[in-house]
């Protein structure tokens, strides 16, 4: 079970708008999601090592040699406000 | 009541790797808007982080100098937030596992030298840049910063003082410019500070409410800044109210620290494993191969001047700011200067003439050779130290060899009694009353004479030659 502040305040952070109807279904699914999940706690894992990540390759790294950028014309075409030189994003410091 | 300053630092500092840390866009300082981004650095779905093995071995470095323990296990995690300049919506960074934890670094001078703890250092990526100069409620967005390798670096809340603050922030930079991983340079942003302070009364073991300021650049600015609100936070407490846990930006015109945004003070980041990003298994052999190339530390290097080379702390404090004037030193050392010398010129001359043509005192065309050329033909009479500078400027200005400039100028010291016997005699004869007081005993008038020498002589007379033939000229000795 998730309670509905809980929903409330992960939807705020995820920057959703949820309406009465959508908040109480998401509640109930976040809820057996969580259910289903809890189920792995009756395992025994006594004797298992904790793993830090869920891949298990490491250590993969990139030499520092760059490689040529995005032309910028083709950067800033996908963003919904930009001019020729900069992406256009809302103001946030007043 | 008597009150206690509690100060941390967050300190945030760009790596001078070729590359962004998990892609191969370059990064480079004043390049066009948006010319370095690629769909990785701007967050576009479906694309991969790699890590710039550069940027890990330049943190470790980090890690190292300040006596941190590397951790042979580490990873990175998802820090969840919306902010304009990062597109991704969270930042790659290390919350439970950082690449080291645990270490120090001894700041000020031998008089209130003091030892503070690093918590952790850390790698993560910078964000992209804002603009706020749009009129019409729209910010402009530079990505080509969005990527830079950072590395966050954590103090101990052991700093008291603002002037503590200071020198702990001088000697993290001098440190890690002697690293040569990053340039340090605060105006560009690419070494930033974030100081959280508290006080409380003093004895008292628990710590008040902290704040935490932002948008200082400089240490200057960190200081009054901290100065405020140290004032700020004594005044609000002893009327009675209560210091709220913030984040406040400091605006230097004004002198004032001010609330940055109420909203969502909260933070509420929900870290979790970078799962495009495998972990890190470190080899000893690796962690210890970085230990061992480390450079000469600034603190090594200033007790080695101190104790081999007899130089004051002063000095030695001076010469090791920055790893280019400590190798302009040593260098000018290596070729025949005696150590107080170099230093003295190194100090005065050298830094002065970079400082005046802001360059670094490496591309100065004075080389260190030829400074310790000039030093010897002071050192051995040949010039005045007064004729010694005019051929610095000199050769600060030509590139020139300074014997062929002082034979040029004509700037050779007469040390030769006969060459000087004349200017002397006639010295004295334009300055009767001050003749006359010299043979009376009154030293002071001797000036007046030794200067109508070396005024004759264009400032060529051996100084101290000049005064021994007055007076013996006068008959005095």
């Amino acid at each position: 079970m998730i309670r509905d502040e809980e929903v409330r305040h992960i939807a705020h952070l995820a920057r959703l708008e949820l309406s009465e109807p959508d908040l109480a279904r998401a509640a109930r699914e976040l809820g057996s999601i969580l259910d289903y999940v809890k189920k792995l706690e009756a395992v025994d894992t006594a004797d298992v090592e904790p793993e830090i990540h869920a891949v298990s390759i490491s250590n993969v790294y990139r030499k520092d040699e760059p490689r040529p950028s995005l032309p910028r014309d083709e950067a800033l075409a996908p963003a919904p406000s930009h001019d020729d030189k900069y992406f256009r994003v809302p103001k946030v410091i007043e | 009541m008597e009150w206690e300053a509690v100060i941390g630092c967050e300190v945030h500092c760009e790596l001078s790797t070729k590359t962004k840390v998990f892609c191969p866009c370059e990064v480079r300082f004043g390049a066009e808007p948006n010319t370095l981004v690629c769909p990785v650095c701007l967050g576009m779905p479906g694309t991969l982080p790699v890590l710039n093995e550069q940027a890990l071995v330049y943190a470790m470095r980090a890690a190292h100098a300040l006596h941190c323990t590397v951790a042979t296990h580490t990873k990175f995690d998802r820090k969840n937030y919306f902010y304009p300049d990062l597109p991704k919506g969270y930042q790659i960074s290390q919350y439970d596992l950082p690449l080291s934890k645990v270490g120090w670094i001894d700041i000020g001078p031998p008089d209130r030298r003091k030892r503070i703890g690093i918590t952790r250092v850390h790698l993560e990526e910078d964000t992209g840049k804002l603009l706020h100069e749009g009129a019409d409620g729209e910010s402009f967005l530079d990505m080509n910063r969005c990527g830079t390798p950072l590395i966050e670096i954590v103090s101990d809340p052991d700093l008291r003082t603002p002037d503590e603050t200071f020198d702990y922030l001088k000697e993290l930079r001098t440190t890690l410019l002697a690293l040569g991983i990053s340039d340090c340079n605060m105006e560009e942003g690419s070494l930033r500070c974030e100081p959280n302070v508290s006080i409380r009364p003093k004895g008292q073991a628990a710590f008040g409410t902290k704040t935490e300021i932002k948008n200082l650049n400089s240490f200057k600015n960190v200081r009054d800044a901290l100065v405020y609100e140290l004032e700020r936070q004594r005044k609000l407490i002893e009327s009675g109210g209560k210091v709220v846990q913030e984040t406040l930006l400091w605006d230097a015109a004004r002198g004032v620290t001010a609330t940055m945004r109420s909203k969502e003070s909260a933070h509420d980041y929900r870290y979790f494993p970078e799962p495009d990003l495998p972990p890190l298994n470190l080899s000893q052999q690796f962690i210890h191969d970085v230990l061992w190339s480390l450079p000469e530390l600034p603190a090594v290097k200033r007790e080695r001047y101190q104790r081999e080379l007899g130089l004051p702390y002063y000095d030695s404090d001076v010469l090791v700011q920055e790893p280019e004037v400590a190798r302009y030193f040593e260098e000018t050392m290596n070729a025949g200067a005696p150590a107080k010398e170099a230093s003295n010129w190194v100090m005065g001359e050298v830094l002065r003439e970079a400082k005046d043509r802001k360059v670094e005192v490496g591309a100065l065309p004075v080389t260190p050779a030829r400074l310790a050329a000039l030093i010897a033909l002071v050192l051995g009479g040949t010039i005045s130290v007064q004729a010694g500078r005019e051929v610095f400027r000199e050769m600060a200005a030509t590139g020139g060899d300074p014997a062929t400039i002082v034979e040029k100028k004509g700037l050779v010291q007469i040390s030769d009694e006969s060459a000087l016997q004349s200017a002397v005699e006639r010295a004295i004869a334009a300055h009767p009353q001050a003749a006359a007081d010299v043979r009376a005993g009154k030293e002071k008038a001797m000036g007046a004479i030794v200067g109508a020498v070396m005024k004759e002589t264009k400032g060529r007379a051996n100084p101290k030659l000049a005064s021994d033939l007055v007076r013996r000229t006068l008959g005095v000795s």
